[in-house]
């Protein structure tokens, strides 16, 4: 951390106007690859929604005489090794995948934000001790930790989602630190400070929503990897369990069968691939238009 | 609350101070280790070294705790559920459980320090034993990985910059993405579904043929390796033939990260003034590169590839299981399955240490080789 930490004088950095960013996002629709991957999203999304009405089976009834059937007219993804119809498991698995990203999200947006701000704007020690603990989380490989973490809270959705958040918020924190570190020598925060502002008016009036859109934009990067972490857990047998359709338990099931019934394992994996791509092609996207120093 | 705040950076404040007497008296006092520190590149160089073990810390006390929570109580597994209180109460003594939590851990730490993880319950062996058979497995396996995804993504990642905005610099921006997006387990089974179930042009899963097991005699637990000191081709060849899928699929979702770093560092560089002065004096583009370029971010790029090889070794995790490959990851999902937390958390420990030891290495590669951090500035 060789960040300067001085209060040096205000700089000249006024408050964007309301609409800037709708401006700049409206940007969106010049960027085709980005724009595809919203879109996609928004369509995930709504299978997620309707998935009851979507659905043309139940996921989790077993028709047991019609075991392993190859993609075809009836099952358009084809069956699976207990005779599911793996498209029905697809759409109802969209809900748990969406759950998944929207709690992990909910948890460290708002962790990582707080965190980032409260350490760029108090500085000193506080900051050094935030964010030496932020890079010694940091530096931990996620993954392999999420697992003892899942291994050790017992198998399930629920601790899969705070194993993954506990690994995934100090990106957002150093984010929301660097930001914090050019807003708070802005103008109108020292304009606002002048008049008597408290910390706590400054920090979450002033500061913080100027960092929210960034975080945003990493939060959809982080999506990314989230899902690939919920996947993979699942696929371990650590996030949600059987008979519900987690995708990454459905590519685990059906790796038995992979050599003889394809589908089973490819599907569920389609499905991860486009949501994860998704995500990365619209925070990919968001960021160049939103930080203009990122030059793609 | 802000305000001039130099104690957050006491290698610069000491140095800021040193003419000023009266000002260094303070650090000084406070931290009188410092005045032996004989530049700030030494200082830096033992603040990395500091940072480092104090990251392995808390991964010790992280792994502690996690040890702790686990959802079988350990002694009822012991001794079984009928067993009476006493019986409950001699066998929590004996594991150390009736102790106060930092004497705990100070065992904890002790045991590992010296090697024991406890025994797996799985083989009954000493877990250090299993991770000593398993690691090599994986080691084999992310080091061919490293050495094809940098091989391949450094020169792409700046064919990339140079072309930027092209038609490579697009191709180049969507394969890394989908790279960074595919999940690395299903894109393993992809690979043995197509080219082991359907074109036959890759061995089935596991390190070895069956066939040619044992042959060699083990001294480095990497079999390339042991193969070649034994002189036998064959062996090499067959487990060169199972490695190389595993090493690919690996490769791939981690030359992602590198290509897209690349491309990056070689921008940055490509928008510099003297860049375009090597160009204006007739240097061919090549040469530019080669001389000029790669020379420049070379120390960021050592840096990419160590975090990029301690991804690998996690990303192994994953596809271990699907091509039954003995390694680390293997061990590691069988004792999550059976919830022996002996095996799991040393899995966690060796691999943390491992991926931590790499950044720390890079951290310090960056602060030994980039001349703007030896000058102090």
């Amino acid at each position: 951390m060789t960040a300067d930490n001085t209060m040096a004088g205000p700089i000249a950095v006024s408050q964007p106007e309301p609409g800037i960013w709708r401006e700049r996002l409206l940007r969106i629709v010049d960027e085709p690859l980005g724009l595809a991957g919203l879109l996609v999203l928004c369509l995930f999304a709504t299978v997620a929604v309707l998935a009851p009405i979507l659905a043309p089976y139940d996921p989790t009834v077993q028709d047991l005489g019609n075991i392993m059937q190859a993609p075809g007219a009836a099952h358009w993804a084809g069956t699976d090794e207990l005779g599911r119809d793996i498209l029905s498991r697809l759409i109802w698995g969209t809900r748990i995948t969406f759950r998944t990203i929207l709690t992990v999200a909910l948890i460290i947006g708002p962790l990582g934000l707080v965190i980032g701000v409260i350490s760029g704007y108090c500085g000193g020690k506080v900051d050094t001790v935030l964010m030496r603990f932020t890079d010694i989380v940091l530096s931990f490989p996620s993954l392999v930790l999420a697992l003892s973490f899942a291994a050790a809270l017992g198998a399930g959705l629920g601790t899969a989602i705070i194993a993954i958040s506990l690994t995934s918020w100090p990106s957002i924190a150093r984010l929301a630190r660097a930001e914090t570190l050019t807003v708070r020598r802005a103008e109108y925060v020292a304009a606002a400070r002048l008049y008597g502002a408290s910390h706590l008016r400054l920090i979450f009036l002033y500061i913080m929503p100027m960092c929210i859109p960034s975080v945003i934009v990493r939060l959809t990067l982080a999506m990314a990897s989230v899902i690939l972490t919920a996947a993979g857990l699942g696929f371990l047998g650590l996030g949600a369990q059987p008979p519900s359709p987690e995708w990454g338990a459905m590519i685990s099931s059906g790796r038995k069968y992979m050599l003889d019934a394809w589908w089973i394992a490819v599907m569920p994996g389609i499905a991860i691939l486009t949501v994860s791509l998704a995500f990365n092609l619209l925070g990919d996207t968001l960021r160049d238009i939103l930080d203009p120093r990122h030059a793609r | 609350m802000p305000g001039p705040s130099r104690s957050s950076d006491p290698g610069r404040a000491f140095f800021i101070a040193l003419p000023l007497p009266v000002e260094a008296a303070a650090p000084a006092v406070r931290r009188p280790g410092y005045l032996a520190m004989p530049s700030t590149f030494a200082f830096r160089i033992l603040r990395t070294l500091g940072m480092f073990v104090l990251s392995l810390f808390v991964l010790l006390a992280l792994t502690f705790v996690i040890g702790r929570i686990m959802p079988h109580d350990p002694v009822g597994l012991i001794v079984g559920e009928l067993a009476d209180a006493q019986a409950f109460a001699a066998m929590r003594a004996k594991l150390g459980l009736d102790l106060p939590i930092p004497q705990q851990f100070w065992i904890y730490l002790q045991g590992i320090l010296h090697g024991d993880f406890g025994n797996a319950v799985l083989t009954g062996t000493p877990v250090l034993q299993d991770l000593a058979q398993a690691f090599p497995a994986t080691l084999e396996l992310a080091t061919l990985a490293i050495l094809l995804s940098a091989g391949i993504g450094v020169p792409v990642g700046l064919l990339a910059a140079l072309y930027r905005d092209s038609i490579v610099d697009q191709v180049v921006r969507v394969l890394s993405l989908l790279g960074h997006s595919l999940p690395v387990f299903w894109f393993a089974i992809l690979g043995l579904i197509v080219f082991y179930g359907q074109l036959q042009w890759s061995p089935g899963p596991g390190r070895i043929d069956a066939f040619y097991e044992g042959i060699v005699p083990t001294r480095t637990g990497l079999l390339l390796v042991d193969s070649l000191l034994a002189g036998d081709s064959e062996v090499f060849w067959n487990a060169f033939g199972h490695l190389i899928m595993p090493a690919i699929i690996l490769a791939y979702t981690s030359m992602a990260y590198i290509v897209r770093m690349t491309r990056s560092f070689a921008l940055e560089q490509l928008g510099q003034d003297y860049i375009l002065t090597a160009r204006a004096k007739g240097l061919r583009l090549r040469r530019v590169v080669v001389r000029h370029i790669l020379p420049n971010i070379a120390v960021q790029l050592i840096t990419i590839l160590a975090i990029s090889y301690g991804g690998l070794l996690e990303g192994a995790v994953l596809i271990e299981i699907v091509f039954s490959w003995p390694g680390i990851g293997q061990y590691m999902t069988n004792a999550l399955l059976i919830g022996d937390m002996n095996a799991v958390v040393a899995c966690t420990l060796l691999i943390g240490i491992v991926f931590m030891a790499l950044n720390f290495l890079a951290d310090l590669a960056y602060v030994a080789l980039d001349p703007r951090t030896r000058s102090g500035e």
